[in-house]
């Protein structure tokens, strides 16, 4: 694995090859029509991919009864959420937008010193908006289902306020350790939002919101536990490195759905008598962090072992402290390399959360399970149209995503021999 | 000199770094240790409390529930039901193995063929279905399209030999109508004579250098073999096509609409994963090497065939066996479509009171035992395989 060391040499970017530009003409022969063989894959695919894409838009555009999703899109956000608490959703939305503006603006105003000082090859042109792409399609879908002024307003109130945040955090360039407290912060002060003050507790969440707080909430809190398990598996000590084995492989070894089965039929019975169950859904997210740990102790592994011996042997020679070496030396080199590998693991913990809707949680899937069975749309097979809206919400997500890890990982200079 | 009177004067105990790793470790072990205590002892008081057996002897006591598709009866026991269970966890999981690998390596070549369109084809596939929750592709497979297939009465046949309906599909399959023990111990011999005709001509292909054509020696002396003995001992078996009656369709073989959508909506999800690990275990083969097949003169086929597929495929053995691991985890997704895999008669028999704790013990125990197997059964694999030296 490639690790990154800082010099104060600018790195010469790479040169690329000119772009050929072809006639049409000359571009189709080359690409489409170079052998026999291959005229025939054009047409044969070309007619196939033709026809699907047919069905499909025809489908969307012309036969789909989408009256079911217009009906529902509050259910299938926040499903059994209380209708006047909605403001607090809105509220959260606001200082999330705003803390991770000011986290995007903080990286943004890094990034631009590190070009100035020549550390860093100048970023490739992408456009804002090209980036942000499939997001924005995901919510100027949801807003045209929802067919309300309010809601499009709050929505371009929220933007506006992390574009703001967001200039406003490139031009003060705070430290990145204050900009991630600010994040984590803000994150806090979203869940405070909705909960604090005779708020909603997350029992009452539900639909595209629970999805988003499980994976979010899995993911930040299975970290820390990862790490600590990674650490204890690249351990000196024997006793140490097997029990974090044994822990590792054992979660890794199962799939997810009998971890929450143990969430949500074992953990009751590990409790001392006298202390009431905690809800269902915290009892889906504890099973989803001891997964989850697993996985990113892994990854973080990777991280660990990418880090130079000579990292290690050279603070020994200070005479630093066998801590002090993994929280100064050792930790802040592996993360670094880890990320895309975390985001990874995101998507992935994003697109399982579904899972939880075998244990009765009512997310997305399994809102749009439910709605099907409304008196007024029984029956009628519009399981298709809604099973088609979430997995459009979890692929613009997703897709999303994996984008950005991927300029990521590139910025990174990860994946590169 | 001083220092060697400096090194020989031991550290006190406190300072000693051995005697500290000891302490450590032993205080690690009894907090872990107290840990898994204090979990075993509430767990089996609050059991013991709510008048719960704490033992596995309930897995002897009769199911109370009827597993679809298969001979098992309600009066068996919970036992016999895992049993079955894991049997369909295996039946699925097997050939959602076989079908991934060939559809993700099909993909995965797709992705990197000159032909845009191929190329784009196969893109849209890989980026579409990796970014879905196998959950939903699953469930819409089992709602959207096979449970929305017309009824028995209305079904479509295809040929005349696949029966598609609401129903599930089948398909033609063999019927036993003679002795097969004999014809058993004729294919044995087959396979005997193939691998002898296989060893024969690799020795002399390593003694000569002609070629070998072992694949074809040997597929050849199996087949004749078997067809020999198929029609020697008088037809043990015959392919029977499925004939449709009103309510109900007789001979072949069904699949069930779960048991199809379990399976297709696996192999879809995973072949998109197989088909990334294939392409770029085809770009992780240095180029190097393509230029030097090039450049004595090798055509685009060979040089895929005999030059870059079996560098591409030392690459991808880890992680391709590592998709094998998930999709067999994610068979347990079963559960969802009512396909009574090992997860599902977990889930029934704990809704019909069988002890939670220990169901899902037994359960976990069930996918390790998988797991590990998978990788330990790889490990030997890629031993083998490996670049010794170098």
């Amino acid at each position: 694995m490639a690790t990154r060391v800082d010099t104060l040499e600018p790195v010469p970017a790479p040169e690329r090859p000119p772009e050929r530009r072809l006639p049409p003409r000359e571009w189709a022969r080359e690409n489409l029509f170079g052998t026999g063989f291959d005229t025939f894959l054009t047409i044969v695919f070309g007619l196939v991919a033709a026809w699907l894409v047919y069905r499909l838009g025809r489908f969307v555009l012309v036969d789909a009864r989408w009256e079911i999703i217009e009906r529902n899109i509050t259910n299938l956000m926040v499903s059994r959420f209380p209708r006047d608490e909605l403001w607090r959703v809105w509220g959260a939305l606001l200082v999330l937008a705003a803390s991770l503006g000011l986290g995007a603006g903080t990286t943004a105003a890094m990034r631009r010193r590190e070009v100035e000082e020549g550390r860093a090859n100048s970023p490739q042109r992408a456009t804002a908006l090209r980036r942000a792409g499939p997001a924005l399609v995901l919510v100027s879908v949801l807003l045209w289902f929802a067919q309300s002024l309010q809601a499009t307003l709050l929505t371009i109130a929220v933007g506006v306020v992390g574009i703001g945040a967001f200039m406003f955090g490139r031009r003060l360039s705070l430290q990145p350790r204050h900009a991630a407290l600010v994040v984590l912060g803000g994150i806090v002060l979203a869940f405070g939002v909705v909960t604090a003050f005779d708020g909603v507790g997350w029992e009452d969440w539900g639909g595209f919101m629970l999805t988003v707080v499980l994976a979010v909430g899995g993911i930040l809190l299975a970290f820390p536990f990862g790490v600590l398990l990674a650490l204890g598996r690249r351990s000196t000590l024997p006793a140490v490195r097997v029990v974090c084995v044994a822990y590792i492989e054992l979660f890794r070894g199962v799939p997810l759905i009998a971890v929450l089965f143990m969430g949500a039929f074992m953990i009751g019975f590990l409790l001392p008598p006298g202390v009431d169950r905690p809800s269902l859904v915290t009892r889906a997210l504890i099973a989803l962090v001891l997964f989850t740990a697993a996985y990113v102790a892994e990854i973080v592994r990777g991280g660990l072992q990418g880090v130079p011996a000579g990292q290690v042997e050279a603070a020994q020679a200070l005479g630093l402290s066998p801590v002090r070496i993994t929280t100064r030396i050792v930790l802040p080199q592996a993360l670094r390399n880890v990320i895309p590998g975390l985001v990874g693991q995101f998507i992935s913990l994003y697109k399982d959360t579904s899972l939880v809707a075998i244990i009765g949680l009512t997310e997305l899937l399994n809102v749009s399970r439910n709605i099907t069975a409304q008196p007024d749309f029984l029956a009628q097979g519009l399981i298709v149209e809604t099973l088609l809206f979430a997995s459009f919400v979890y692929w613009t997500g997703a897709y999303w995503m994996s984008r950005e890890s991927q300029r990521l990982e590139r910025r990174l200079g990860l994946g590169e021999r | 000199m001083s220092t060697v009177a400096t090194t020989t004067r031991r550290p006190p105990p406190w300072r000693n770094v051995r005697v500290l790793r000891w302490v450590f470790q032993a205080v690690f072990l009894f907090l872990v240790a107290l840990l898994l205590l204090y979990l075993w002892e509430t767990a089996t008081d609050n059991l013991r409390r709510l008048g719960i057996r704490t033992d596995f002897r309930y897995l002897r006591q009769p199911a109370g529930f009827a597993i679809p598709s298969s001979d098992f009866r309600s009066s068996q026991s919970l036992f016999d039901a895992i049993l079955v269970g894991i049997q369909n966890t295996a039946k699925v999981a097997l050939l959602g193995i076989v079908l991934a690998t060939i559809l993700g390596v099909v993909v995965g070549v797709a992705r990197l063929s000159t032909n845009w369109l191929v190329r784009r084809a196969a893109a849209a596939y890989v980026e579409t279905f990796r970014n879905i929750p196998v959950l939903i592709i699953i469930i819409f497979c089992w709602l959207g399209v096979f449970l929305r297939l017309p009824p028995i009465r209305d079904a479509t046949e295809v040929l005349d030999l696949v029966v598609v309906s609401n129903r599930g599909m089948v398909v033609p399959w063999f019927d036993k109508v003679g002795s097969g023990a004999v014809f058993g111990l004729v294919a044995v011999a087959g396979f005997v004579l193939a691998a002898a005709a296989w060893i024969w001509r690799s020795r002399r292909f390593d003694r000569t250098g002609q070629p070998h054509r072992r694949a074809l020696w040997a597929g050849g002396i199996l087949l004749a073999v078997l067809a020999v003995g198929f029609f020697a001992t008088g037809r043990p078996w015959v392919l029977e096509t499925p004939e449709r009656g009103e309510l109900s369709t007789a001979g072949g073989f069904r699949l069930s609409p779960e048991y199809a959508a379990l399976l297709i909506g696996l192999t879809v999800y995973t072949a998109s994963h197989i088909a990334e690990i294939v392409r770029g275990s085809i770009l992780a083969v240095p180029r190097g090497q393509t230029e030097a097949a090039n450049a004595v003169g090798l055509s685009g086929l060979v040089r895929l065939r005999y030059v870059v597929l079996p560098q591409a495929f030392r690459i991808s053995i880890p992680p391709v066996a590592n998709q094998y691991l998930n999709l067999v985890k994610n068979s347990s997704l079963g559960v969802a479509v009512s396909y009574y895999e090992v997860t599902k008669i977990t889930q029934v028999s704990i809704s019909q009171a069988a002890p939670a704790v220990q169901a899902i013990l037994l359960l976990m125990g069930v996918y390790l035992v998988f797991s590990l197997s998978i990788a330990f059964v790889t490990n030997l694999f890629n031993r083998r395989l490996t670049l010794k030296g170098r």
